[in-house]
């Protein structure tokens, strides 16, 4: 209550006496209004301004012609197009649905998997690493960013699939494979390497945007717990729930660049366009499907099947971006309240 | 001084006016023969100066690119459908000639390191494989074409081409003539829907996870397969011999399908008659307007058409393709015959 009759007149008390904030804040405003208006301002305002609607433009546009490219398969198949499970090029039925359940499940897993990894990391990075080391381990996490999808996917091949069909899955099999997940042949090849893969792609991206948060998270909060008794671990918690929003946002990020990922993903995931439990199972998504098919798929209808799976593809990220801001706002609101 | 500038300016013009008008072609389609095209307009280029530029887009980009008429010609390894030679008719007003170029096959490659020998398969037992009705190596019908070969007691994991491309409609296509349920069931295409199996991406996909998983079986083109030494099955023919892919084999496969060779030249020549011909094979193809506007373009193509056909053939087995056999030229020189310029024929020496 103090606080406010402080301001409630526009009136702030200090030692030299009452300054005016409000009139001071009406005379500054005024000042802005008689300046003259320079038309190089005008320009670069309008310009900006025209550059922001042509990106909102674009998304809108590229809604617009992915539908009006797959009008065909829409008006063909409806909605079962989300519900059947057959991909035939030769009959000329397409369903959508198993690459839809790839898609998800492929990222779902591969941010279950690194998320805690990459907080543990961005932790260390940006709390307890000393000097030297920080800088050079930085590097490296953002140095795994810059490796090109295809390098990701022959390393696959070559070493993460031989590894989990010689190692990994077989001992999976024997101690987990009364769990549907862990059941039935083991090629290496599947869902588990595809997600494997996804987890090392998206782990730079949560890492470094984490690490930058925490970091941005002023000094002396964590400095205050500290003098006041806290451990390391709980003033650590103090900037964790500060950036909380932050990290939100980054894993987010990390979900939309393991949504759209194609030819790592193309490369180890088997390639198949069926949805079963078992993880050693190959899989298909959306984005491999369109990237192995759309330069041979020689009929109309084919074609607009594809497009009809970029559009879906298009309103699911479109979808995870919208709740992901409305998870990060309603957070937001709830932690100022507190 | 001056002087000297200004003669220098007046014959660089003049040098200018006197270069002949360059043609250029632009042609778009199939990845597949890209190595060999690319060579061949390269040394076209280099003896009479035409441009031809190709971009190896598929050859679903090429055959609709053909059809909107955005090129000069285009490429398919299979051949476009009754409707789609409709529809180009009815946008550009002509009819559309299939021209063979070389030949592509098909071999099944496969990781057995027990066994020593080049194993023999048929059609029905391929088909059967990759129907997921056979699914031992050791199997008594794989075992009974390979008398004398001990095969392990191993699973059979299928590999085959995620992306469409040309080498699967030649194999499907392969598998669709041996077997009749594999026709009912499943039928070909540039991709189909695989009862069963792993898709690896391109050829080199489908080599590395058959490299990779002991008692894999996957398909890949010759020229892959012989350029990185993997081991391959020899495949019973009509006339039933077994017969191993190479050069030869294959285009004894075409030679053999000439005699009955459809009008159009769109022919498909799996499981091909004749004592040598290796059955999975299939022609690569230009498709060409058969009436074009441009004359100088249309002389240029046709002149190309011809080096191509004679002398362009012998950098085939070089690139790891398999050269046209001449029976098949034969019929493909009277095609070009038959090409047109606003409807008049063509004189090219």
């Amino acid at each position: 209550m103090y606080e406010k009759n402080r301001y409630a007149d526009g009136k702030w008390k200090t030692d030299r006496g009452e300054i005016n904030l409000i009139g001071k804040m009406k005379s500054v405003k005024k000042s802005v209004k008689s300046s003259r208006v320079y038309i190089g301002d005008l320009i670069y305002e309008k310009m900006t301004l025209i550059f922001a609607i042509i990106v909102f433009m674009m998304v809108i546009l590229m809604g617009y012609e992915m539908y009006i490219n797959s009008k065909m398969s829409i008006d063909k198949f409806g909605w079962n197009f989300l519900t059947e499970t057959t991909w035939d090029p030769v009959e000329e039925i397409y369903g959508a649905l198993p690459s839809i359940y790839g898609t998800l499940v492929s990222s779902f897993l591969a941010l279950l998997m690194v998320v805690p990894l990459s907080l543990a990391v961005a932790i260390y990075l940006a709390e307890s690493a000393p000097g030297w080391l920080e800088k050079p381990l930085s590097f490296m996490v953002e140095l795994l960013a810059g490796v090109p999808s295809i390098v990701y996917g022959l390393w696959g091949i070559f070493v993460l699939v031989p590894w989990l069909r010689e190692e990994v899955e077989p001992f999976l099999n024997e101690h987990f494979g009364f769990l549907p997940f862990f059941d039935g042949p083991m090629y290496g090849f599947g869902m588990l390497a595809a997600a494997i893969i996804l987890s090392i792609m998206v782990l730079p991206i949560i890492t470094s945007i984490s690490r930058d948060i925490m970091k941005s998270v002023p000094s002396i909060q964590k400095e205050a717990a500290l003098a006041l008794g806290a451990t390391k671990w709980e003033a650590i918690k103090i900037v964790l729930k500060n950036s909380k929003s932050g990290i939100l946002g980054a894993i987010m990020l990390g979900l939309g660049r393991a949504i759209g990922e194609t030819m790592a993903v193309t490369m180890v995931i088997g390639n198949r366009p069926i949805i079963s439990e078992s993880l050693f199972d190959p899989g298909y998504t959306m984005a491999s499907i369109i990237a192995n098919e759309f330069t041979e798929a020689t009929t109309e209808l084919y074609l607009s099947a594809l497009i009809e799976l970029a559009l879906i593809l298009f309103v699911i990220t479109i979808i995870i971006n919208i709740a992901a801001r409305l998870l990060v706002w309603s957070l937001e609101k709830q932690w100022k309240r507190n | 001084m001056y002087n000297k500038i200004v003669y220098l300016m007046i014959f660089m013009i003049a040098g200018m006016i006197n270069v002949p008008a360059q043609v250029k072609l632009n042609g778009a389609g199939a990845t597949f023969p890209y190595v060999i095209y690319s060579k061949w307009f390269d040394e076209f280029h280099k003896q009479t100066g035409v441009q031809i530029n190709y971009q190896s887009i598929g050859s679903g980009g090429g055959i609709k690119q053909v059809i909107e008429g955005t090129v000069d010609f285009g490429a398919s390894d299979g051949p476009m459908s009754d409707e789609q030679l409709k529809e180009a008719k009815a946008k550009q007003g002509t009819d559309i000639i299939h021209m063979p170029t070389v030949l592509g096959a098909v071999v099944l490659s496969y990781n057995l390191p027990e066994v020593k020998e080049k194993i023999k398969l048929d059609g029905q037992t391929i088909a059967d494989i990759f129907l997921g009705k056979i699914y031992k190596w050791n199997d008594k019908r794989i075992a009974k074409l390979n008398p004398g070969v001990k095969l392990p007691n191993k699973s059979i994991i299928v590999v085959h081409r995620s992306d469409g491309s040309g080498t699967t409609f030649i194999y499907t296509h392969y598998l669709s003539n041996v077997s009749k349920e594999w026709a009912k069931k499943v039928g070909y295409n540039t991709s189909v829907n695989w009862p069963i199996g792993l898709g690896g991406k391109g050829n080199e996909g489908v080599a590395g996870m058959i490299k990779q998983t002991s008692g894999a079986i996957g398909y890949v083109e010759l020229a892959y397969a012989v350029k990185n030494k993997l081991p391959y099955a020899l495949i019973k023919n009509r006339a039933g011999n077994f017969i191993e892919a190479n050069f030869k084999t294959v285009s004894a496969a075409s030679d053999g399908a000439a005699n009955n060779m459809p009008d159009d030249l769109r022919a498909m020549i799996t499981n091909a008659d004749g004592k040598n011909s290796y059955p999975i094979s299939g022609f690569t193809w230009l498709l060409i307007y058969k009436n074009m506007k441009d004359k100088k373009k249309t002389e240029a193509l046709v002149k190309f058409l011809r080096w191509a056909l004679t002398k362009g053939e012998s950098y085939a087995e070089s690139l790891y393709y398999a050269p046209l056999p001449p029976s098949v030229v034969k019929l493909c020189m009277k095609k070009i015959d038959m090409l047109t310029v606003n409807g008049k024929p063509i004189e090219v020496k």
